[in-house]
């Protein structure tokens, strides 16, 4: 709770201070805004507590999503720093949006009345529709907000419709309060809650961008300013996915017969459209795009298993495939920006010129692709073995692990670009020595949970 | 609280369900056949009104307020909506001198 109070605040003062005539100020000042906030987060730690007429409630459920989210903002921040030099850039407005957008994202971790959960995806998607158009006259950003505004506004009617029809039949907005009336609904009432689980299921399926609600997820990512891509497929994810678990938890785990058979068609259907879209691909950009949705499959899988190992596997999940996109994106960002090339061979010869760049993005591709001492393997390894424990599914895992297994083709082409293929005329990429420490920073954090997974995994 | 639900009583509840059913489904033909993107927008808000009244009725049949309360914030997030989204479209008027949501089609593989 302090949390989204401190961030609203500290947005509105970004703004302010966007009025001073130095920008240099603002990177750190947004950092420390940062910090702070993860620090007063973690007070929150093993002491429960439920605000506004108990609409929300902060447990470790949600203070762990919420570090891990403030923990990638933080992370993805410093490689805004180009726009320093560009003095028509609105950084002070970007800033405050991210921390905005972040708001929202702790609402929908956090949320205990469906009221919280719709508050919480708009905040955070209205603030990123602004960011996807953020670059005024490129056509191409202009297209992915337009998609991104239309489809958003478009599958919110659907979730607001699906939580009406949920009112209606339990007469009540409180997600506990909802799994506990639902037993005793006639034949009628059954039928309007079916159906509402099954749009609000549809509306949240979008926001996370599991298949078939997938389709704007490429243009959009593509589209967007590379910094912002990060924003949207780390944070913007990772509080979809815990929303979703959250709601079926608390609300609909009485029904679990009824979306059980839904979920598992969208995961399975998820897993395949990423992993197969991705190895078609030419653009780097775009296939870090489908790899996002092939993640939400994975992380769709642990919801599915829906046993006491779920939440655990979601949050290091989430985490190692947030840091490790970050990695991803940071570089991609720095290297098609100076190249002006977004597809595989802009990432040409990287090896030679830049070697930490190149390492810090081997260490993320082979996190992403479930390299073993990495952190994405363990990810991998307690998804299935939720999945495993819970349902014996084992026809479900082997689909994962083969699409896992094309997974490591598509990651790989940037490894071979970056090692194998000569640069040719390609300059060294310019980098400070603050992002560079950043990246480095990721890749020992991915390393080191690929060694002591216990870290994060045993937090809740 | 008193008077309102009697007036909107009236009428079963089965035939505010219909109604913001048909009004909803218009909507999301609307969103999915419809290429000016302004109609497109008019057709999302169409969905949300649709919400907003089955909201009254279901709140107004149960004399709950929550339902009622929903419907304001579901007003004061379209409207953010709407300056966010009119904003987008008008941004890119100025550069395609259109509002057709096919002509752009610059992201592809």
């Amino acid at each position: 709770m302090t949390s989204i109070i401190l961030l609203s605040v500290f947005g509105i003062a970004n703004l302010f201070i966007g009025f001073l005539k130095s920008k240099r100020i603002l990177l750190p000042l947004a950092l420390l805004f940062l910090v702070v906030v993860f620090g007063v987060n973690l007070i929150g730690w093993n002491n429960t507590q439920t605000y506004f007429n108990n609409m929300l409630t902060i447990d470790n459920y949600a203070v762990a999503f919420t570090g891990i989210m403030t923990l990638s903002t933080l992370l993805i921040l410093p490689f805004s720093q180009h726009y320093l030099q560009e003095d028509d850039q609105n950084l002070a407005e970007f800033y405050s949006l991210l921390l905005f957008a972040l708001v929202g994202a702790i609402m929908m971790v956090s949320y205990e009345n469906m009221l919280m959960l719709f508050v919480g995806i708009e905040i955070l998607s209205i603030a990123m529709y602004i960011l996807a158009g953020s670059d005024k006259r490129s056509l191409r950003s202009n297209e992915a907000a337009l998609k991104y505004f239309l489809m958003g506004a478009f599958f919110t009617g659907i979730l607001l419709f699906g939580i009406v029809l949920i009112y209606g039949a339990t007469g009540t907005f409180n997600v506990t309060e909802i799994g506990t009336t639902q037993a005793m609904n006639d034949g009628v009432m059954n039928t309007m809650f079916v159906l509402g689980l099954l749009l609000v299921v549809i509306g949240i399926s979008f926001k996370i961008s599991a298949a078939p609600f997938h389709f704007w997820t490429p243009d959009v990512y593509e589209g967007t300013p590379t910094l912002f891509t990060s924003f949207m497929s780390t944070v913007v994810k990772t509080a979809g996915v815990a929303a979703f678990y959250k709601l079926m938890v608390a609300a609909f785990a009485a029904s679990y017969a009824t979306w059980f058979p839904t979920l598992i068609a969208i995961t399975v259907l998820t897993l395949v459209v990423g992993n197969i879209g991705a190895v078609v691909q030419r653009s780097a950009k775009r296939m870090l795009a489908y790899s996002s949705i092939s993640h939400a499959g994975y992380l769709l899988m642990s919801l599915i298993a829906f046993n006491e190992r779920s939440d655990s596997s979601i949050l290091f999940y989430s985490f190692a495939y947030s840091i490790a996109t970050v990695a991803a994106f940071g570089v991609m960002k720095l290297v098609s920006d100076q190249r002006g090339d977004e597809t595989f061979e802009g990432f040409a010869g990287l090896g030679k010129t830049n070697p930490l760049l190149a390492f810090a993005m081997t260490v993320s591709m082979c996190s992403l692709a479930g390299i073993p001492l990495t952190a994405g393997f363990f990810g991998k390894f307690f998804v299935f073995a939720a999945v495993v424990e819970a349902s014996g599914l084992m026809w479900l895992v082997v689909v994962a692990v083969l699409m896992a297994a094309v997974g490591i083709y598509y990651y790989f082409k940037v490894v071979v670009a970056m090692y194998m293929h000569p640069a040719g005329n390609y300059e060294k990429v310019q980098v400070n020595s603050f992002t560079t420490f950043m990246l480095m920073l990721i890749s020992a954090l991915t390393i080191l949970l690929g060694i002591a997974p216990a870290l994060v995994s045993d937090l809740i | 609280m008193n008077q309102i639900p009697e007036v909107i009583r009236t009428i079963p509840l089965n035939y505010y369900l219909f109604f913001s059913t048909a009004l909803f489904a218009i909507g999301v033909i609307g969103v999915l056949t419809r290429r000016n993107a302004i109609v497109v927008f008019m057709c999302v808000e169409l969905m949300l009104n649709a919400v907003n009244l089955l909201l009254t009725a279901f709140a107004s049949y149960r004399a709950d307020a929550n339902g009622q309360v929903f419907v304001f914030f579901i007003m004061a997030v379209a409207a953010a909506e709407v300056c966010v989204g009119l904003a987008i479209i008008v941004m890119t008027y100025r550069n395609i001198r259109s509002t057709d949501v096919q002509l752009l089609n610059y992201l592809k593989w």
